[in-house]
């Protein structure tokens, strides 16, 4: 039994798949692969399946909120770090979403573990996978509203304590009653 | 020469109650075992047989909370877990007492962020604020002792009668 040879992901993706590259971006020796959000499962379906390739596990989801730089395809980035075992070769699949409607068909087809990184991406960013199994919030409670690493949130929950503004913020303070 | 030949005859010390009371309860405060970062650390060295805890009865942590009388909130509080500790002190039978252990607890310390509660006080009435990031372990005794002067002040009646205190109490509701 032997081993396929290792071929180039991004030639084999452009010609397997020629409408679903935006953009190939080679920096600091890695590739990231900017895909149309409408092939993403496909295109790591063959990733995954196709000799030569073999990109079998899923390191990580990660996501990127530009605001407010709008010179970009949208405001989210999704990131998703394959790596392959057989050929020890690493892949970046991007994806842009506009910020009226950030969705993404979910990868939990092709890669189970895509799971609780979809989910936490959810949470945090607000990004929305469609036909992901639990739509659960995985970090914050589940009656949080909003979505903590957006840019546009609020970061702060109270204004930093000095001398001059003490009495004035512990007026507003809530405090459990005696 | 042991202290009941010095004591002699006097078979009988008076006092007040309240004094007797408090005496029993500063001499045998039973914390709960709880911890949530790492001024837990600090407490476990507290616990340990360098600054040794038992010297005032405190060698006993109770992993129930109704059969503590300490909450010592060690480390910084977040939102999910405010109604944890919430509950915990609601279960807690009186009475009852609270030590904000840290900055973090006090108010919030460096994380100002929304992830975190800006001072357990928020959400429990808190007896003595500890300083520090985290405290050493003398700085908690000395809250701990503090706390102790605290209830040497105080009369069981607080405990027992003040109806208005205790309904107060019971409607606050937990802000998350």
């Amino acid at each position: 039994m032997s081993i396929a040879a290792v071929i180039d992901p991004v030639e084999a993706v452009k010609k397997a798949y020629p409408q679903a590259v935006e953009d190939v971006v080679l920096y600091a020796g890695e590739t990231t692969l900017v895909l149309n959000p409408d092939y993403l499962p496909v295109v790591a379906r063959y990733l995954r399946d196709t000799a030569g390739l073999v990109y079998n596990f899923l390191s990580d989801i990660s996501a990127v909120d530009y605001y407010p730089d709008y010179n970009r395809p949208g405001r989210f980035g999704v990131c998703y770090h394959l790596l392959s075992m057989l050929y020890k070769k690493r892949l970046r699949l991007k994806v842009y979403l506009p910020e009226d409607e950030p969705t993404v068909e979910t990868i939990t087809t092709v890669w189970p573990g895509a799971n609780w990184p979809e989910r936490e991406v959810m949470d945090m960013m607000g990004v929305d996978f469609k036909g992901h199994p639990d739509k659960r919030r995985i970090l914050m409670p589940e009656d949080w509203n909003g979505h903590p690493a957006r840019r546009d949130y609020p970061l702060g929950y109270e204004t930093p304590m000095f001398s001059f503004n003490a009495d004035e913020i512990v007026k507003h303070k809530p405090k459990a009653k005696e | 020469m042991g202290i009941s030949s010095k004591l002699g005859n006097l078979g009988v010390v008076t006092t007040t109650l309240d004094a007797a009371v408090n005496w029993g309860r500063t001499g045998a405060m039973w914390p709960l075992l709880f911890g949530l970062a790492c001024c837990a650390i600090e407490y476990m060295g507290t616990q340990g047989s360098s600054y040794d805890l038992s010297r005032f009865g405190m060698e006993l942590n109770r992993a129930s909370p109704r059969q503590a009388d300490l909450l010592i909130v060690s480390g910084r509080l977040t939102r999910k877990m405010a109604p944890v500790v919430r509950q915990l002190y609601d279960q807690m039978s009186s009475p009852k007492w609270v030590i904000a252990m840290g900055d973090c607890a006090s108010c919030g310390g460096v994380y100002n962020n929304y992830a975190v509660v800006q001072g357990c006080d928020e959400i429990i009435p808190v007896d003595v604020y500890v300083a520090g990031c985290p405290p050493r372990p003398e700085q908690l005794l000395h809250g701990i002792l503090t706390l102790h002067e605290k209830i040497k002040g105080e009369s069981i009646r607080k405990w027992a009668d003040d109806e208005k205190w205790a309904a107060d109490r019971a409607e606050h509701v937990v802000r998350v």
